[in-house]
This record gives C-alpha cells, structure tokens and sequence, in this order.
C-alpha cells in the first residue's frame, strides 16, 4: 500500500478529540447537521410514535413548551438545568480521557442519601450559609469517593470501568434506601424518607424571580453554581494542560503512555473530578428543590445526559444549550404526559431517538468527508479493558 | 418460641424448595440473556443496549401470551421483539460502523420510553396480569425432596416450564457451537482477529450480524420469561438492570457458557436467599442488603479473576475492510 | 513489456492483468499496469515502498476494487468481488501481516472459511495438514497456538492455507522481511517445491537481489507504473550486476542524480569502519535487564549489553524477539522485573517515561501512528506534546500557542516536513512525514540517548535516506544512538556494532565489518531457527 493509502486509511479509525488549531465546528452547514439534525429527527419520530398510539402530537409538544417554559414553569425548568448541567460537566471530564463512568446514578444518589440525612442535623448548629457550602462540599465528597473502586481498578489493573462503575452504581442505589430507611429516617414519620429541611435552611433564590407554580421562592443559585462549573470546565478542557492531557489519554492511551503521561493518576483525578461534579448535582438537587429524600427515589438524570455531551462535542459550553432544552422538555414533558394520560417516559423515548439519529447523522456526515467526528472511537478500545 | 418455630420453617421442605425455585425464577432470563451476548462478545460486538432488548422483549411477550392465551407465543414475540432491537445494533454498529457503546446506549434509553410509552397507553388502567404457565414435571426426579419440585406452586429444579429446560440445554449447545462448529470457530475469529476472517473468505458482517440477533432473539426471551413466568405482568422497571447484568456475567465468563450457568444460578440465589431468609423470620436485616450482595460479588470477582478476564482482542471494534 | 498473449504462452497463461488503474485521494496507486504471471514460474514484482505493488496485489485477491482495467484468468475475463471469491476462483494470497488468528490453533486455522458442513472434520482436516505439509516440507503441530509459532512457520501455514483451498495462483507479499537468513533458504525451497507442482507463483519485494535471484521473470514498478519488465531468457543469460544494471535504468531512467536512491534496493551496502570514540564511556548500560512478556510476547531475559557514547549500536533479529518490550523498558514505559538501566552512570531505577525524557533520553517508537503521534492533533501539537506544563509552551497551566506554532515552524523547515501548515492535523500526512514529524520532537529539546525502533520501515525511499542521514548527523554531534530493525542491510549501513536478540536475549554482539553479515546470520540461527 503506499504511504498515503495507509495514511488515509487509517485516518478513518482515527478517533476524534478537540481538534487543536483546526475550528472544531467549521461551516454553518456542518453545524446544523451535526448538531441539530438529530435533534429535529428525534422529535419528527417521536411526533410519529404519539400520533401511531392516538395522541395528538402537535398538542403534546405544546403542552411541552406551556409545561416547560408558560406561567413561570420556565423557572422550574432552569431549577431543573442545574443539576443536569453538573452531571455533563462531569462526564465531559471523564469523556474527554476516554473513560466511561457510568455510575453516575449510584454517585448521585449516594451523595444525596448522606446531606439529606447529615444536613437536618446540621441545621441549628452553623449559620446557614456555612452549612449549605459544607453540605455541597460533603456532596462532591461522597460522589468522588464513589469512583475511588472503579478508579483505581482501572488505574492499576486496567479493569474495564463500565462494569466496574455499573457495579458501584447499582451498589450505590441500593446502600442509598438502606441508609434513608436506616439511619437517616426521618423519626416522625413512617414514610420510608429523610428528615425535612427547613425551607429557610435551603439554598437562596436569585433575586427577582419568582416560581409561581411551586412552593418555592424563586429560581435558587445552583443554576449559577452550575454555570460557574461549566465554564470552570470548559477552560479546564481547552486552555490547560491537564485538559490536554486527558485530551492525549482519550485520543490513545498507548499514546498517552508514551508522551510521558502519568496515566494511573490521569484515570485517578478524572474520575475523582467527575463524581465531584455528580456529587455537586445531587446538592443542588437536594438543598435547592426537594429538601429530602425519599427511599425509592430515583431521578436516573445519568442516561439522560449523555447524549447530550456527544452533541456538544464534549465542549462544557456547548453543552449549556442542550441541558437548558432537554429541561425544558423534561418538566414540560411532565405536564404534557399528565395531559395526554401518558407515561412521562416519553422524554427518555426522544432522548434515547435523538442519540440514534445523532450516530445516523455521524454516519451520513462521515460517508461526505473523512473530518472528525464526536463519536468516542477511542473509548470503543477501552472498553474492552486497556489496550 | 414463635420464632424458633418460624425458623424451623425454614429448613422444611417446603422452604428450601421456595429458596431453589426462587433462584430459578431469577436465574433463567438471565441465562438467556447472557448465553446471547456472550456469543455476541466472542464475535466481537459489544451490546450494552442488552438492558432495551429485554425490555422489549418483555413488553412484546407479555403482550403476545396475554392476547393470545398462550406462553408460547409470548416466547416467540419476545424473541422476534429482542432480535428486531438488535436489528438497530447489526445496522448501525455492524454495518456501519459507529461506535458501539453509544448506539448501545441509545438503543436502551430509546426501549425504555418506547415501553413505557406503549404500556400506559394500552393497559394503563387495566394492568392485568398472567396466570401460571405449565410446568413439565420430569418423571422420577420431580419426587425428589426439595430439588424434585412436583406438586409445588413454584417447582423446583426438576419440575419447570420446558422453555427453562430448553434454556439449560441451550448453554449445551452454545457451548458445543462455538467449540466444535464452523459457525463457531467463524464467531471467534470475527471476535479475535476479523481481517483473518475475512482474509479467509467469510463475510465478517454476516459473521457478526447472525452473532449480534442471536443476542437480541435470547435477550428477548429472558425478558419474555421474566414477564409471563416469573413476575405474571408487565411494568417498566421489569428488567432493573439485569440486562448489564448479563453483559457484566458474559465478560468474566471467558468464552465458557458454563461459567454463566453457574454465574446466574448463583446471583438467582442470593437474590432468593434474600427472601427466603426475610420470609422464615431467620435474619432480620433490611432486604436491600441482600439487594446489594450479587453486585457486591461481582465486584470481587472482578477484582479477584477480572484481571485475567478474555475479552476478544476486537471487542467493541468496528471492522473496516482495507484498514489493515 | 509482456503484452497480453503470445501464442506459445497461451495455455501456460494463469493470471492476465491489462491495463489496470486505481486511484486513491490524491495519490495514482496503479496506473495502467498490464502483466501476466504464467504456471509453473516465479514472477517477481519488485518496488520501492509506494510503487503500488501492494495494491495491485489487494485487487487481486479481491480485497479491492480496481477503477479501470480487466483481469483474466485462464483467458477468461473476470470481476473479483471479494477475498471469498478470489479464493473460489484459485488465488491464494499470502499476507506480509499474517491473516491468520492468533488465537487459535493451527488446525482451527486452516480449517477457517472451509464451507463443508455444521461440524468441524478435525480428523480429515488433520489428515490433509500433513500431507500438504509434507509436499512442501513444513512439520507444524496441528493443536499448536498459532500465535506462538515462529513468525517463518506462521507463513508457511499461510501456505498451506492456500494452498488448502487449491490456490492455482499464490501470492507471497514481502515474504522474506520477517524471515532470517535460513528461513529465507527454507522459502526458497518451498518455491521451488511450488513451481515444480506448476503453482504460479508472484512474489513481491523491494530488494533488488531477491527479485534476480528467486524470479523467472521480473516486472519493475515504480511510482504505479509498469517501467519494464525482465523475460526468462535474459534473467538467465546475464549476469547480476548487468541486470542490477538494467533495473537500476528501468527505475531511475538514467537520471544520475536519482540513481542515489539505488543503495537502498541493491545489496551494495557501504558499511564502515566502526567509529570508536576517543573515550569510550558507557552512555547507556543494560544489566541483566528482564522484562516480563505480556500475552504473545517474548519479554526479555537478562540482556546485558553497554552502548558507548555516541556510537550507533544496531539491535538486529527477527520482529517479536523481545526488541520493543526492552526498547520500552529502557525508556520508561514499562517496568523491569530484574536488572539496572544505567544512563551515564547513573541508574535510572523508577524514573518514569517523563524523567528519563527530561534526562536526555529518547525513544522513537515505531508504532507512528497509533502510539508516537496523536493523529487528531496538530503537527504542532504533537511536536511539543512531550513538554505538556512546561515553559516556554505553557505558563502556569495554560497554553502559549504562538511560542508553540513559533517552534513548529522552526523543526517542519529543519527537518522538511511536508504538510499544509503547522496546525494541520497529524493523521492528514503521509507515514514519511510522520515518521520527520516524531523525529523532529524526539531528537529537540537536547536529546542524549535515542532509541530508534524501524525508523525506515514502510517509508519511501527518498524519506528513508533522509533519516538515516539524520541518524548519522545526530552521532556526528555526540548523540548516541540504538537502531532497532529487521533490514540488516539498514543495520550495516549505520551502525558501529550491532547486537543480535533472539527469544528475547542477546545472542551476541558484532563488530560491522566485511564478516558481519555471516557473524549476525549465525547468531539468529544459534539464538533459534526462524
């Protein structure tokens, strides 16, 4: 074969990461096909489906947009970003290296089982203020202390991490409603759940605004929280070198060996990173909206997010229009189902049909021209355990 | 006193019969599934939408057997549905290409509100459920004590449904399949080294498409088994997470069938000893911790013999011809 | 040129390939070549690298597709679709990267692709092995692990592979660059064993003395043309040096100046005197080294051997004798069970990949592709991708990009670096300017030590003069330098001394000089035959 061929062929198995130098998005044409095609695909699909089962489609996707954005609701739906945009940020930091956590589910509710049950506690005893970021920190702990099996399996034995963070996460469900119907059970009650927090002691609504539908005051500083995270992340991935680095182990891990990387602890600290921001995710979701947890209680965000950091290319900015849309849908998707008498399910469905018709897109885009694309090649390697 | 006389209950008969059928009920769609996707890993394709094929294969023979009467046809419907699932997975994966893991993953979200969507709208109000299915008393060792099975509400070992017999014999046959068969030897190769086969003039595509709906067919059926024998109904948390279960057991089975049968029995096991236990009165901790201990296990065998896991040198590796 | 037919011929013609053209984005891999390859005779393909041997070879085993041209075969026009029906149609092809399963055994390897039936026949397949065995001389094991066998053996199961499927027509690629001096005798016979049972043969190569000595008849390519082509009777009445002559003409049309690329393809090797520094002392020393094997690897076992400054050491053996798991040890990527590695004396114990880096030491991986480069990153990038954090390129963290760009440019002019642009995307250039690419990052930022493993392997000829010029420019500047490969004649025209490893040890070490070739040749086979 000449050298071009060779070249050229294995450009094609080449997998993608930010490209340096070369604009990662490059035509206006390109954009939308890549990053809004899907997305348009998914919902022309779901249309099918609702009208295939007797549903009125058109109506459905308004009631959506007046559940998610009408009366104020829009506020719920930007209470709802927040910790969706967290768990994104973390998995961008674990993606970008190629590795996949998976468990994001077990972290959450891990770390929301322990502040709900410790925060109540707490409660008399520091000045609010004080408590909530001590809260938030014990969170992110508790997240990242539940990668610490996975990480370091891999790190050290280079064991295949969707098993191992599978595992910890069904682990993490279960030892979640042990610990609420144990230790942390609210003692007035015999609904198995954590004690209340006070509506004072919850997080502080941004001025101004205000949620109608709900009990709550107003939008609460998570989102902001979250939106600090997300630009904390994004210079994190582009601009230093510790994001070039994850950026190396994830393009090749042979490679990454081999440019002198110190790849146990890269594994270590990325994963360690990504549970934080999960853990971060389930503060928000706890001090901000729900003020206790409930034994069989599972909100499941993980899944949900993933495709949506694939159509952001894994660029923590980018991902913020996404996450913003999918609440949207997600809290409009609620009152929609209520609405039409359906499971509130369907938001998974078009969640689940936009990453299809993402990998579709890929596939057509790939066939037009041999540039990079957003889908972890790379990562395909690792999951058969190291190379 | 009350209670000693409640735990004495528990080594009866009659409660270590419940202990051995319960691990069955739980033990067979598992089988199934993972006897599937370890034929499909052998061959180099990596299903994590396993969790989505169950699903629907659930939903589709829950469906079937309660229109039509018959758990035979909710077995069938259940296959058809899984290996129709799969078909996603051979198209964009096999086909094409893509990566494997994200498709996998998008096929599984897709399943779950695609399911869910589907049973509300049709049984919303109603959710009805299945009576028993027939169960085949095999004539002898039905009369054995605890493991014989003949009479009882549940069976046991040697008194089942013939599709858990047929599930047996197939860990068999996959096992004499892959060994000792053209087709076999084709899926390993496909698994290890695709450019050999190919080189050798065996469709690499074929290879691993028929490996890829043979995973989606069983998968279906697990989860067919797992809604009209083992729960009697339909409701979208059926499957909880067995279906990477199955995908976790096909890893560390190393290429042996029989590793898997040992595998589900034992996770079938002590999810029944959970209730067994909690049943006679005998321990008293909270269920959820014996929710927790197969994956715990799991974990440590990961740990302990997962370094030396085989896993196919082309798993989860698009093939493309001319890339060498 | 051998046109189509001539009448005496005809009933003799296996293979006819007329005017066949393939193009691939930006390069013309075949272009109208037109030859035909008769029963009973050897007909070699000679080429440098790149002059689309391989790919005419792809279309005819069905692999690939050609643009434009037609194929015979036994006079018959015909379209081969695919490796399957290339097989059905009686061409066998025997790959340079064995197409064989690692994994499997031998038996289960021939037995691959064999339509007959469910159940696998051993006892039949068993049967048959020995006998094809026997016809061309191979004894194999049939429940042996196929990837443990020695690389010669894996090839001459190739053989029988096809030779299984009643090959009419078998195709060696590039046979012998795996192979010893002894394995090469053995092919050789089985070459001939083939041609008397009226096999027709086309072995393809890039050395000129293999293709006049093994050939009956010899087409030249060059650059995806069909530039001449040597009949029987003229192979057999000139002498070697007038057809090295004759080719030589063929390939470089008389131009002088390119006939400087002729070095590469005939056996006259200038090797030189050994260059002994005025004071020998130790650069780096390797004490007892093992390395523990990975699966269906050698590792390495004891291997003691001190490399003096500024020389160029080879290490010489057939690929997978243990060379890239000591060429990793020593430079950090792997950790060693036994022994010391030593730089200037001192020991570099557990310094990872990055210290060693930082103390001078070097290591140009062959593996450009998938482990020396990052293909999705800049040529920028990736030239500076071993001093990720460090100042000038980093300050604090972040990223400097026009202090990198400013240093790209400077190492693409310095080591003619052929690409668009420094912030062109690695994987986008030709495996020549990879390879300048991880040349131009491994020997800046003041190297010492540098292990070069196949630097040249699968480059152009013109590339592969310039890095060996590099190598020797680097050891006139007191960089030492250990050479990793399988061409001996590479290892002779550069080195000093040059160590042979055999099932991971060092068989021994020699001096180059006019005795060398036999010295290293004895070594590989005392070490193990191939």
């Amino acid at each position: 074969m000449t050298d071009a061929t060779t070249a050229a062929a294995d450009v094609r198995e080449l997998p993608p990461s930010e490209t340096a130098g070369h604009a990662g998005l490059g035509t206006a044409g390109e954009v939308l096909v890549r990053s809004i095609l899907p997305l348009v695909l998914a919902v022309g699909t779901g249309a099918i489906i609702l009208a295939a089962i007797g549903v009125d489609p058109i109506q459905y996707y308004k009631d959506i947009w007046s559940g998610g954005v009408e009366f104020a609701a829009w506020q719920d739906s930007a209470m709802r970003t927040a910790p969706l945009l967290l768990i994104a940020v973390g998995l961008i930091v674990v993606f970008k290296a190629g590795i996949w956590n998976l468990g994001m589910d077990g972290q959450f509710l891990i770390a929301a089982a322990v502040i709900a049950g410790v925060g109540p506690r707490l409660e008399h005893h520091l000045p609010n203020a004080i408590n909530l970021i001590l809260l938030f920190l014990i969170a992110g702990a508790v997240g990242a202390a539940w990668t610490i099996p996975p990480a370091l399996l891999k790190a050290r034995y280079e064991l295949n991490e969707i098993i191992t963070t599978l595992m910890m996460s069904f682990i993490g469900i279960n030892l979640a409603g042990i610990l609420v119907k144990g230790t942390f059970q609210d003692p007035t009650t015999t609904t198995p759940q954590t004690r209340s927090f006070d509506f004072s002691a919850l997080l502080p609504t941004i001025p101004g605004t205000e949620s109608v539908s709900r009990r709550w005051p107003g939008i609460h500083i998570g989102l902001l929280v979250a939106l600090a995270a997300a630009v904390v992340v994004w210079y994190l991935m582009s601009r230093t070198s510790f994001g070039l680095r994850l950026g190396v182990l994830g393009a090749s891990l042979r490679s990454a060996r081999h440019m002198g990387l110190d790849v146990p602890r890269l594994i270590v600290v990325s994963f360690l990173l990504s549970g934080m921001f999960v853990g971060f995710a389930a503060a928000t979701e706890i001090l901000g909206v729900k003020g206790y947890v409930r034994a069989d209680w599972n909100p499941a965000f993980g899944l949900w997010v993933v495709p949506l950091v694939f159509l952001a290319r894994l660029n923590a900015l980018a991902v913020i229009p996404y996450v913003v849309l999918l609440s949207l849908v997600s809290i409009g998707g609620d009152f929609a189902a209520q609405n039409a008498g359906l499971t509130s399910k369907f938001t998974l469905l078009l969640v689940g049909l936009t990453l299809l018709f993402m990998a579709l897109t890929e596939w057509i885009v790939r066939r037009v021209e041999l540039g990079g694309s957003y889908l972890p090649g790379a990562a395909a390697r690792r999951a058969r355990g190291g190379e | 006193m009350s209670q000693l006389l409640l735990a004495s209950g528990a080594f009866s008969t009659a409660g270590l019969t419940a202990l051995v059928s319960g691990a069955i009920l739980v033990c067979v769609p598992l089988l199934f599934a993972s006897l599937g996707e370890l034929v499909s890993e052998r061959g180099g394709v990596l299903n994590i939408g396993l969790e989505g094929m169950m699903l629907m294969g659930a939903y589709a023979g829950f469906v079937a057997a309660y229109h039509g009467g018959n758990e035979w046809l909710g077995f069938g419907a259940g296959m058809l549905a899984g290996a129709g699932v799969s078909l996603v997975m051979v198209l964009f994966c096999v086909r094409w290409g893509l990566d494997q893991i994200v498709v996998g993953i998008a096929i599984t979200l897709t399943c779950e509100g695609a399911t869910a969507l589907i049973f509300e709208s049709e049984f919303a109000q109603s959710r009805p459920s299945l009576g028993a299915i027939d169960k085949v008393a095999i004539p002898g060792l039905a009369d054995l004590p605890v493991v014989g099975g003949k009479g009882e509400s549940n069976g046991s070992i040697f008194t089942q449904p013939l599709v858990v017999y047929l599930g047996l014999g197939l860990t068999v046959v996959v096992a004499w399949m892959l060994r000792r068969t053209h087709a076999g030897l084709n899926v390993r190769a496909a698994g290890d080294a695709p450019g050999a086969l190919d080189a050798a003039g065996v469709s690499v595509f074929a290879t691993r498409s028929w490996a890829v709906l043979f995973a989606g067919a069983m998968a279906g059926l697990g989860g067919a088994f797992l809604s009209i024998a083992v729960v009697g109904g339909f409701q979208d948390t059926i499957i909880g997470g067995r279906g990477f279960i199955a995908i976790v057991f096909a890893m560390l089975a190393r290429g042996r069938p029989l590793w898997i049968l040992a595998g589900s029995f034992m996770f079938g096991l002590s999810l029944s000893f959970a209730d067994w236990a909690q049943a006679f009165g005998i321990i008293n901790i909270n269920t959820d911790y014996f929710l927790m201990l197969p994956f715990v296990v799991i974990l440590l065998v990961l740990v302990l013999f997962g370094r030396r896991a085989y896993l196919p040198a082309a798993l989860a590796l698009p093939y493309e011809r001319g890339s060498r | 040129m051998s046109g189509p037919t001539t009448p005496e011929a005809n009933g003799n013609l296996a293979v006819e390939l007329i005017e066949i053209t393939k193009e691939y984005p930006g390069v013309l891999a075949n272009d109208r070549i037109s030859l035909t390859v008769r029963r009973g005779e050897v007909h070699c393909l000679l080429g440098e690298n790149g002059a689309g041997k391989s790919t005419l070879m792809n279309i005819l085993s069905g692999m690939v597709r050609p643009d434009s041209g037609e194929v015979r075969l036994d006079g018959r026009q015909v379209e081969i679709h695919s490796p399957k029906h290339a097989i059905e149609l009686g061409i066998g092809m025997v790959y340079q990267h064995t197409s064989l399963v690692p994994q499997l055994t031998v038996l289960e390897n021939v037995m691959l692709g064999e339509a007959e039936g469910i159940r696998l026949n051993a006892p039949i397949a068993r049967e048959r092995l020995a006998e094809l065995g026997g016809s061309i001389g191979l004894d194999v094991e049939p429940g042996a692990t196929t990837g443990l066998l020695a690389l010669g053996q894996q090839q001459q199961l190739e053989i029988i592979k096809a030779l299984w499927r009643g090959s009419k027509v078998l195709i060696l690629d590039e046979p012998t660059s795996m192979l010893t001096p002894q394995g090469v005798a053995e092919l050789e016979q089985i070459v001939a064993r083939l041609k008397a049972q009226g096999l027709a043969v086309v072995f393809i190569t890039h050395k000129l003395h293999e293709a006049i000595s093994m050939g009956d008849r010899v087409s030249v390519l060059s650059r995806g043309r069909l530039v001449g082509a040597i009949e029987p009777e003229e192979l057999r009445s000139s002498t070697h040096d007038e057809l090295q002559e004759r080719i030589i003409a063929l390939m470089f049309g008389g131009q002088a100046a390119q006939a400087t690329g002729v070095a590469e393809l005939t056996d006259e090797v200038e090797w030189h005197a050994p260059r002994r520094p005025a004071a020998a002392e130790p650069a780096l020393e390797l004490d007892g080294v093992t390395v523990v094997p990975g699966p269906g690897e050698i590792g390495a076992h004891d291997v003691s051997l001190q490399v003096l400054k500024s020389e160029i050491m080879g290490i010489a053996g057939v690929d997978g004798n243990g060379q890239r798991e000591l060429a990793e040890a020593i430079a950090g990527q792997r950790s060693i069970v036994a022994g010391d590695v030593r730089l200037f004396g001192h020991s570099l114990g557990r310094f990872k990949v990055a210290q060693r880096e930082k103390l001078g030491l070097r290591y140009v991986t062959d593996d450009r592709l998938h482990e020396g480069t990052v293909g999705s990153m800049s040529v920028a990038m990736n030239i500076v991708l071993k001093q990720i954090g460090k100042p000038p390129y980093w300050e604090r963290g972040r990223i400097r990009n026009a202090t990198i760009l400013a240093k790209a440019r400077e190492l693409i002019a310095r080591f003619d670096i052929r690409t668009p642009g420094p912030e062109t995307r690695v994987g986008a250039l030709s495996g020549g300017n990879i390879q300048k690419v991880v040349l131009a990052r491994e020997l800046s930022f003041d190297p010492k030590v540098v292990i070069y493993s196949k630097p040249t392997y699968g480059l152009d000829v013109k590339t592969t003069r310039s890095v060996r010029q590099t190598i020797r420019e680097q050891a006139e500047e007191g960089v030492t330098s250990i050479v990793i490969s399988t061409d001996l004649d590479e290892l002779l025209d550069l080195c000093d001394r040059i160590a042979v490893m055999s099932r991971g040890r060092v068989a021994g070490v020699v001096d180059n000089g006019p005795n060398a070739q036999r010295e290293i040749g004895e070594l590989m086979v005392g070490g193990k035959a191939a």
